[in-house]
C-alpha cells in the first residue's frame, strides 16, 4: 500500500492566504449588506425617540427626564450650568472613585474567593464545614446588607468596598468550587496512580480544571460589583458614579444622572470586556483540548 | 460531556453513603458561627461585633412577627417583585422571539439592548421616580428592568441555537409557519427561558430591595433601612433574613413552574 | 401493515440528473457537488458511499428540497422537486426526534400535521409500527429517555408512519456500538423489505453498503461525483449468513478498490479539505439566521 505524502508545503500557505482573504471578503459582504445600517438605525431610532418624547413635543411625563441635547450639551460644554462634564476635574474624580472601589473590592474578592473555592472542592472536610454557612447566607441578595454594612464599619468607604466586596466573594468562591467540581474523577485518579504528591495533584489538576469556571465566576463577579457599588453608593456614598446620580436626583440636576448612567455603563461594559479579553487569551487551550 | 455525567453521579453516590457525616458538619458548623456571633456581639469585637447578637435579633422577632406592619412589608414587596417580573416576561418574550427570529428585527434592536444592559438596573432609580407619577409604578420600572434583559438575552440565546434539523423534518412532515413557531421554536426555546426566569427572579429581589432601600416608604427593603435609621439593629437583621426566605420562596416558586414546563429534561 | 398514503412499490422513482452545488461566496467559493446523477428505481434500496466530507449529507439536503441546487434537475414521478415535502422524509444523522415531545407524539407528529384523520386511528397505528421495532411499552416516554439504538428506530418509524415516497437516511446508524448496529441493521431491512418503499441510504461503511444495497452509488472525492453505481444482485430477504458468500466478498473487493483510490485522494489534499469542511459547516449556520 502506498501511503501519499504528507500535504504539500504550498497547500498550507494557500490556506492562510484563503483565510485572509476569507475575512477581507466577508468584511466587504457585511458592509453591503444592511446589516450595518440597521444597528446605526436602531441606536438613532433610539435616540429619536427620546429626543422627539422629552424635547422636540415635551409628552406629559417625559417632560420632566432630560433629553439628549440638554445631556450632550451639558457632559461636552466647557463651562456646564450643573458643574459635570468632561472638561471638569470633579467628573473623573467620581468615576476614579469608583473604579477604585471596584477593584480593590474584585481584587480582594478574587485573592480570598478563588484560594477558598478551590480548597472547598478539594478537601470534603473543609467544604462540609464551610459550605453550609456559605449556602445559609447566599439567598440574602447582597443589597440588603447595605444597613449592615455601613453598621459594622466605621468608615463609609470601608461599608461600600465591604458591599462590593460581598458580592463578588460569593460569586467567584461558588464558580470556583464548580469548577473543581467539573474536572473529572479520572484525572486525580491518573495524578494519584502515577504518585503525584497532594501539593502537585492541586496545582497541576486542581486549578488548571477549575480555570474555566473560575473566569466565569470573575466575569460575574465583575458585573455584580458594579451592581452593589452603584446601591452602595447611592445609600452612603460621598463620592463615586452612584452617589453622582442620588446626589444630582436630589439637587434637581437632571442631565448629569444621564451622564452618570452612560459613564457607568460604559466603564461597566469594559470591565467585563477586559476580563473576557484575558480568560479567552488564557483559555486557548481549553477550546482546543475540548473540542474533538 | 459522558464525563461530566459520570462525575455528577459519583459524586452523587459518593454524597448518598456520608450524607449524615456531611450533614452534621453542617449543623456543627452554623451553630458553632452562631455562637461565635453571639460571642462578638457580647465582647464587642471590632466590625463583626457590631452585628446585632442572635440573642438580640429573636428578642425582637418575637414581638415583631406579630405587628401588621412586618407582614404589610411582605406583602408590599412581593407585590412589587411580581408585577415587576410578570411584565418583564410580557413584554421581554415576544421581543426576544422577534429578535431571535427575524434578522432584520435582531439588527435593529440589539445594538439599543447592548447600551442599555450594562447600565446598573439600580442606577434607572431617580430618573425613574422622576418618570412615573406614583412610588409604586417607579418601583415596578426598575424591578422591570431588572428582569427585563435577562429574559431577552436568554430567549434571543435560546431561539439561535435551535437545531435547524428540527425545523427541517418539520417542514417534511408538513408542519406550517404557526405549526413551526408554536410545537418546535416555543417549546425548543423553554429551557433557556426557563433559565432567564430563574437568573431573573434573583435579579429583581435584589433590585427591590435597593430600591425600596433607596426610594421608597414600604417594603421589606424600607423595613430594613429604616431600622438602620431608627437605630433599632436587631430588626435590620431579621429584614435581611426575611428578605432572603422571600427570595428564596420566590426562586422555588419558578423552578418548580419550570420543571413542570420541561419534563423532557428530567432524565428518568 | 395498512399503511396507505402516497408511498406503494409502483411509485417513488426519483431522478438526479447532473445537479451541482458549491458553497461560499467569492474567493470562498467551493465546488462541493459537480455533475452528479443516478437514479432512485422505485421500491428498490440504492446505498450511497464514498470518502467522509465528500459531500454525502449535502446531496441529502438537495434531494429532501432543504438547499437549492445550482445547476441540473430532481425529480420524483415525473414532477421537479421544489422545496421540503412529505413525499421525501430525512431520518438525520444522530438523531433529530424532537426533545419536547414523548415518542408517541414524536411519531405521530406527521400525520398530525397533514391532517385529515382522527388521532385514535394515527395512535394506533402508530403504536403497531413501535411494537414492530420493538417500542411499544416506550409510547410515553421523552427521547433522552430511550438509548441510542431505541432513538434510531423511532426515528425510522417517524418517518415510514408517513408512507412518504422516498425515505433518504443520512448515516442513521453512525455513533452506535457494533452489536446495536447490527440490530438496527436487522430492523431496517425487515421493514424496508416489508414496506418496499424507495430507500435512499448514505453511509461510509462499505459492509453496511452491500449488505443493506439493490444499488450501490460510489461516489468520488470533492467536488463529488458519481463514480460507479454497481448493482448488487443478492436475494432477498438478506441475511447475516450472507455476509461471508463468495458474491457478497466480490461485490465487497470491488467496492474497496474504487473507494480506497477516492479517500487516498481525500487524504493528499489534507488542507483543502478543512476548509471546505469548514464552508459547509459555516452555510448552515449562516441559514439559521
Amino acid at each position: 500500500m502506498q501511503i501519499p505524502s504528507a500535504k504539500p508545503k504550498g497547500d498550507a500557505v494557500l490556506a492562510e492566504i484563503t483565510n485572509f482573504e476569507a475575512m477581507a471578503f466577508r468584511l466587504k459582504q457585511w458592509i453591503k449588506s444592511p446589516r450595518p445600517y440597521l444597528m446605526v438605525a436602531g441606536l438613532l431610532l433610539f435616540l429619536a425617540v427620546w429626543y422627539m418624547t422629552t424635547e422636540l413635543f415635551k409628552l406629559p411625563r417625559f417632560e420632566k427626564l432630560p433629553g439628549p441635547v440638554a445631556v450632550i450639551r451639558e457632559w461636552l460644554s466647557e463651562d456646564p450650568s450643573y458643574g459635570i462634564s468632561i472638561y471638569v476635574s470633579e467628573y473623573y474624580l467620581h468615576i476614579i472613585k469608583s473604579m477604585m472601589r471596584v477593584f480593590e473590592a474584585f481584587g480582594l474578592a478574587t485573592l480570598l474567593g478563588v484560594p477558598l473555592g478551590l480548597f472547598m472542592g478539594w478537601k470534603k472536610v473543609f467544604r462540609d464545614y464551610t459550605f453550609p454557612i456559605d449556602e445559609t447566607l447566599r439567598p440574602i441578595p447582597m443589597l440588603a446588607w447595605v444597613p449592615l454594612a455601613i453598621l459594622m464599619w466605621p468608615a463609609r468607604e470601608a461599608a461600600i468596598v465591604y458591599l462590593t466586596f460581598l458580592a463578588a466573594f460569593f460569586a467567584t468562591t461558588l464558580n470556583t468550587l464548580l469548577g473543581v467540581e467539573s474536572i473529572d474523577e479520572v484525572y486525580f485518579r491518573a495524578a494519584r496512580c502515577l504518585g503525584s504528591k497532594p501539593r502537585h495533584i492541586f496545582f497541576r489538576v486542581v486549578v488548571p480544571g477549575a480555570l474555566p469556571y473560575i473566569f466565569t465566576g470573575l466575569q460575574i463577579s465583575m458585573g455584580v460589583a458594579w451592581f452593589s457599588l452603584v446601591a452602595g453608593e447611592m445609600l452612603a456614598g460621598e463620592y463615586g458614579l452612584g452617589y453622582l446620580i442620588w446626589n444630582s436626583f436630589v439637587m434637581v440636576q437632571y442631565p448629569i444622572i444621564v451622564i452618570a448612567m452612560v459613564t457607568l455603563g460604559f466603564i461597566g461594559w469594559a470591565s467585563s470586556a477586559a476580563i473576557r479579553f484575558v480568560g479567552a487569551l488564557l483559555m486557548k487551550w481549553k477550546v482546543r483540548e475540548v473540542s474533538p | 460531556m459522558s464525563g461530566r455525567n459520570k462525575n455528577s453521579n459519583s459524586l452523587g453516590k459518593l454524597g448518598k453513603s456520608i450524607f449524615n457525616i456531611s450533614f452534621y458538619r453542617g449543623v456543627v458548623a452554623i451553630i458553632a458561627s452562631l455562637i461565635f456571633w453571639e460571642f462578638a456581639a457580647r465582647v464587642h469585637l471590632p466590625v463583626i461585633g457590631m452585628i446585632p447578637a442572635p440573642s438580640a435579633v429573636a428578642g425582637s422577632l418575637s414581638s415583631l412577627i406579630f405587628t401588621g406592619y412586618y407582614w404589610e412589608s411582605w406583602y408590599v414587596s412581593f407585590e412589587r417583585v411580581f408585577s415587576g417580573f410578570v411584565m418583564a416576561q410580557i413584554i421581554g418574550i415576544p421581543v426576544g422571539l422577534l429578535m431571535g427570529m427575524s434578522r432584520k428585527f435582531r439588527d435593529l434592536g440589539f445594538p439599543i439592548l447592548e447600551v442599555l444592559r450594562p447600565i446598573p438596573p439600580l442606577a434607572w432609580v431617580p430618573a425613574s421616580v422622576i418618570f412615573w407619577p406614583t412610588p409604586q409604578m417607579s418601583m415596578v420600572f426598575v424591578t422591570f428592568l431588572g428582569a427585563f434583559f435577562t429574559t431577552v438575552l436568554n430567549i434571543l440565546g435560546g431561539v439561535s441555537n435551535i437545531d435547524i434539523r428540527y425545523i427541517r423534518s418539520a417542514r417534511s412532515f408538513g408542519a406550517s409557519n404557526k405549526d413551526i413557531f408554536w410545537r418546535i421554536v416555543l417549546p425548543a426555546t423553554l429551557p433557556s427561558l426557563c433559565t432567564g426566569m430563574t437568573v431573573g427572579m434573583g435579579i429583581t429581589w435584589e433590585v427591590v430591595v435597593a430600591a425600596e432601600m433607596i426610594a421608597s416608604r414600604s417594603g421589606l427593603g424600607f423595613l430594613t433601612w429604616r431600622s438602620y435609621v431608627a437605630g433599632d439593629y436587631p430588626v435590620i437583621v431579621i429584614g435581611m433574613i426575611s428578605i432572603g426566605i422571600a427570595g428564596y420562596i420566590s426562586s422555588s416558586i419558578i423552578r418548580l413552574l419550570s420543571g413542570r414546563a420541561t419534563p423532557w429534561l428530567k432524565i428518568i | 401493515m395498512e399503511t396507505k398514503g402516497n408511498g406503494n412499490a409502483a411509485s417513488g422513482r426519483m431522478v438526479i440528473d447532473s445537479i451541482s452545488k458549491s458553497y461560499g461566496m467569492g474567493p470562498l467559493r467551493q465546488k462541493v457537488i459537480q455533475d452528479c446523477s443516478f437514479t432512485l428505481e422505485p421500491g428498490k434500496l440504492t446505498v450511497l458511499i464514498g470518502p467522509s466530507g465528500c459531500g454525502k449529507t449535502t446531496i441529502i439536503n438537495l434531494l429532501a428540497g432543504y438547499e437549492e441546487i445550482e445547476t441540473g434537475s430532481i425529480s420524483i414521478d415525473g414532477k421537479p422537486v421544489k422545496g421540503p415535502g412529505g413525499d421525501r422524509l430525512v431520518v438525520f444523522q444522530e438523531t433529530a426526534l424532537f426533545p419536547w415531545m414523548t415518542l408517541m407524539q414524536n411519531v405521530t407528529f406527521g400525520p398530525r400535521m397533514r391532517g385529515g384523520r382522527n388521532s385514535r386511528e394515527i395512535e394506533g397505528d402508530a403504536l403497531s409500527l413501535l411494537q414492530k421495532v420493538g417500542l411499544g411499552d416506550f409510547r410515553d416516554k421523552y427521547p433522552t429517555q430511550l438509548s441510542g439504538g431505541m432513538q434510531r428506530r423511532a426515528e425510522l418509524v417517524r418517518a415510514l408512519i408517513n408512507s412518504p415516497r422516498v425515505m433518504m437516511m443520512d448515516e442513521p446508524f453512525r455513533g452506535l456500538d457494533a452489536m446495536t448496529r447490527e440490530l438496527m441493521q436487522e430492523y431496517y431491512i425487515r421493514l424496508f423489505e416489508e414496506h418496499r418503499i424507495t430507500n435512499l441510504f448514505v453511509t461510509s461503511e462499505i459492509e453496511e453498503a452491500i449488505f443493506l444495497a439493490d444499488r450501490l452509488v460510489i461516489m468520488s472525492y470533492r467536488p463529488a461525483q458519481v463514480r460507479t453505481v454497481m448493482e448488487i444482485n443478492l436475494p432477498r430477504p438478506r441475511e447475516f449468513s450472507m455476509l461471508t458468500s463468495k458474491e457478497y466478498l466480490q461485490y465487497k473487493k470491488d467496492a474497496l478498490e474504487i473507494l480506497h483510490e477516492e479517500a487516498m485522494k481525500a487524504f493528499s489534499t489534507g488542507t483543502a479539505t478543512c476548509v471546505a469542511d469548514f464552508l459547509e459547516a459555516y452555510s448552515e449556520i449562516e441559514e439559521k439566521k
